[in-house]
């Protein structure tokens, strides 16, 4: 407490803000580079308040640096900004529910696509973009995705970092039946999969209603493959030789895993991997972590390494990752004071802390924070560093909408695949029963 | 009684306020009874209930206003093979679990019934698989049935000895399909069975007697007296029961979510997995709706036909 007061003294006496990273850490040695570009005047309106919506931390230090970083906004401009944390099964409907009855927070924080579903209730948001792009080494490929009106520079939403699921295996296993890292192509993965069967450290991909690791399985598989579920125009292509190539990959792997993966949820795979029941599996930073923490469990995390999804036949990763992505509604009596608080939380006095805070659970959007400390802290995690370079979303390759949501939170592409993997349909009736499905959905984006 | 009515005519005498009048009123007092009942039923059951059946006509999405699109819904789910799966489990879930819940629940309230020691505490503690919440008891069979980290898995395989791999009970349909109907048989039981036990402690043990007398033996003391007196609670308990299994939501949410591959969606979650989960709130509203037909159906058989007089003593017997 006493040092929170030498910090706003400090504050008070003119001392340059840079001195002032919340986390007390050497801020001083910043190692962002900020283009000088003039910042946007928004003119602040007379007695704004605010009130924000985000999603709940991973680590307690994301909601203190981030309290902290409002308060000084609070401190610097007088807008008073009260932020509230909501469970991430809740952000949806509170989104929803604030979109459609004009009434509530002035901004949220949600996820992904939802800029895109809610796109006519949103103030645009190019200005704060704009600046904030130029000032900072420009935006990563994923956040304009997530952030631009599809095929427009009309900026609706501003991501704030992604979060996403790479590989993690573990090093002496792999090593055992001869294999330095996992291989990029399909041919050299079954193989790798088959010898840890064979060891008794097999493989396991969560193909049961799994909202993360099961569409992130899903989605590697068939982008690995070329196949994705739309168009750029947005027309259904999942019925395609390259999905029915996916599905039968899968099948060639599925009796290399482990027994019980079509009945994995999101936490199974970390469950079997911490008991090393498995030694292969794709996760979230959480597990490294989690391993880490525990003493227990810290040789498994020491003996573990991550690495991209492989790419099979795709140029890059074929790996999308969770955006936190801010919106300001329309219903805002504030807007100029919320566009300068967003644009406030993503430079880098405040941003840098923040991203530190989070130990690389979340990654940024904007090229210069590369360089931020976090990312050389421990090398296990400096692959989540490129995780908003992917050019991959969920939606691939159409435009992003409420309907290539709703697939993915009904599971319609994991089932599809583990509908073949256990020997249910053949892919091609698999494949054909997810365009219907997908169909649905999609019945109503032409309207 | 007579002092009040005296009092009550000097009162009128008197000519009452018009508040006491009011109060007199019969009229008046039902309404003033009634109102707030039917306020509540009106808030919290039939405006829910309506705006439900409305929805499912409708293509509302959880964002979006809908219009009107009439049997399009239901037109759909006709089509749907996975809808056709969950009437298929449902009916399935319910029949099998139900016949489980009232083998097992008659079972154990016939032993209930009988003088052991330690008899009240006994009773209490038959209750407690009811009494935890539904979403505590899936979590503890989650885990029971978890594909790696099973109790049942660890004693076979690591104590016993008697497999060498894991049982995969949620991995394929069919192990999951009775996973979850041994789940339920499971928390069911001591509602059938205090129920039932309320039910054999009203017959009357002279009715025992006298069949001893005639040297009726065990098996037909309960088909000719136990059974058929225990006919009429027999419907009630079926009924509600029927009506508990077939909605069920929470068990088969927590323990697989539908999965593997939609093979245990009931309609219950079908309807919240593609309402809520996947916004589709007239579709989710129409496979909601669509479990009306199939209630009321099981309602009026277990209702009126285990009720009926000829089912409970006979052909015969008129």
């Amino acid at each position: 407490m006493s040092n929170d007061i030498t910090r706003r003294d400090a504050l008070a006496l003119g001392v340059s803000a840079a001195a002032l990273a919340v986390t007390g850490a050497k801020a001083q040695t910043s190692p962002i580079k900020a283009a000088d570009v003039p910042a946007p005047k928004f003119a602040i309106e007379k007695g704004a308040t605010l009130r924000m919506l985000r999603p709940v931390r991973f680590v307690q230090a994301d909601e203190d640096v981030f309290r902290a970083n409002a308060a000084k906004f609070t401190k610097d401009t007088g807008v008073e900004v009260k932020v509230d944390f909501v469970g991430w099964e809740d952000i949806n409907q509170q989104t929803a529910v604030t979109s459609n009855s004009g009434a509530g927070p002035d901004m949220i924080i949600g996820f992904s696509d939802a800029p895109h579903i809610y796109v006519d209730k949103l103030v645009e948001l190019t200005d704060v973009a704009d600046y904030i792009g130029k000032r900072y080494g420009g935006w990563l490929p994923l956040a304009q995705t997530y952030g631009k009106r599809s095929k427009s520079n009309a900026w609706i939403g501003l991501p704030f970092g992604a979060t996403a699921g790479p590989l993690i295996y573990r090093k002496s296993v792999l090593k055992s039946v001869g294999f330095d890292k996992v291989p990029e192509d399909h041919a050299g993965i079954v193989d790798l999969c088959q010898k840890l069967h064979k060891a008794g450290k097999p493989a396991g991909f969560a193909l049961g209603n799994a909202k993360g690791d099961g569409n992130g399985f899903a989605n590697w598989a068939l982008w690995s493959h070329n196949a994705a579920l739309l168009d750029e125009e947005g027309n259904i292509t999942i019925n395609s030789k390259e999905t029915i190539a996916a599905l039968n990959w899968i099948k060639q792997l599925y009796p290399t895993f482990i027994a019980g993966t079509p009945s994995w949820n999101d936490v199974s795979n970390n469950r079997a991997y911490s008991s090393q029941e498995i030694s292969l599996t794709a996760n979230g930073v959480s597990l490294y972590f989690s391993l880490k923490n525990d003493p227990a469990t810290k040789a498994i995390a020491e003996d573990s390494e991550h690495q991209l999804l492989p790419k099979g036949l795709a140029k890059v990763s074929p790996m999308a990752g969770l955006t936190l992505n801010a919106m300001l509604f329309k219903h805002s009596q504030y807007p100029n004071a919320a566009k300068a608080f967003l644009t406030y939380m993503l430079e880098k006095d405040q941003y840098e802390p923040w991203l530190n805070a989070n130990s690389g659970y979340w990654s940024q959007p904007l090229a210069a924070y590369a360089d931020a400390a976090v990312w050389s802290s421990d090398p296990k995690v400096t692959i989540f560093k490129d995780t908003m370079k992917s050019t991959y979303y969920d939606g691939y390759k159409g435009p992003i909408s409420t309907a290539t949501g709703a697939v993915s939170a009904d599971y319609v592409l994991i089932q599809m695949c583990a509908a073949v993997a256990t020997g249910a349909q053949t892919p091609e009736a698999a494949a054909a029963e997810a365009e219907q499905r997908a169909k649905r959905y999609f019945r109503r984006q032409g309207r | 009684m007579s002092v009040t009515t005296i009092s009550a005519r000097s009162y009128a005498q008197h000519q009452p306020g018009w508040f006491a009048r009011l109060l007199d009123n019969k009229l008046f007092l039902i309404v003033v009874c009634l109102t707030p009942a039917i306020g509540l039923l009106t808030v919290f059951l039939t405006y829910p209930l309506g705006l439900g059946v409305w929805l499912a006509f409708t293509d509302t999405t959880i964002g979006q206003r809908g219009i009107f699109v009439g049997f399009e819904n239901f037109q759909y789910l006709l089509k749907d093979p996975l809808w056709w799966g969950a009437v298929f489990y449902s009916i399935f879930y319910t029949a099998v679990a139900t016949f489980g819940k009232f083998a097992l629940g008659f079972w154990l309230a016939l032993l209930l019934n009988n003088h052991i020691p330690l008899k009240s505490l006994i009773r209490a503690i038959v209750l407690l698989p009811w009494i935890v919440p539904t979403v505590l008891s899936a979590l503890a069979f989650w885990w029971i049935y978890d594909p790696q980290f099973s109790i049942i898995s660890y004693l076979l395989v690591d104590v016993l000895g008697w497999r060498s791999t894991n049982i995969d009970f949620l991995g394929t349909p069919w192990p999951a399909r009775f996973s979850l109907i041994a789940a339920n048989i499971w928390r069911g039981i001591p509602f059938v069975a205090i129920s039932l036990l309320a039910g054999l402690q009203t017959i009357s043990p002279s009715l025992y007697e006298a069949a001893m007398l005639d040297g009726a033996t065990a098996w037909q003391r309960f088909r000719y007296i136990t059974f058929p007196m225990m006919m009429p609670i027999l419907a009630i308990v079926m009924t509600f029961s029927i009506i508990f299994t077939f909605t069920d939501f929470q068990l088969v949410y927590a323990i697989t979510r539908g999965g593997p591959v939609n093979s245990t969606h009931l309609l219950a979650t079908l309807a919240f997995q593609r309402g809520i989960a996947g916004g589709e709130l007239g579709e989710g509203a129409a496979i909601a709706v669509s479990m009306v037909p199939f209630l009321v159906f099981a309602t009026l058989f277990s209702y009126f036909g285990l009720a009926r007089r000829k089912w409970q003593q006979g052909e015969a017997n008129d």
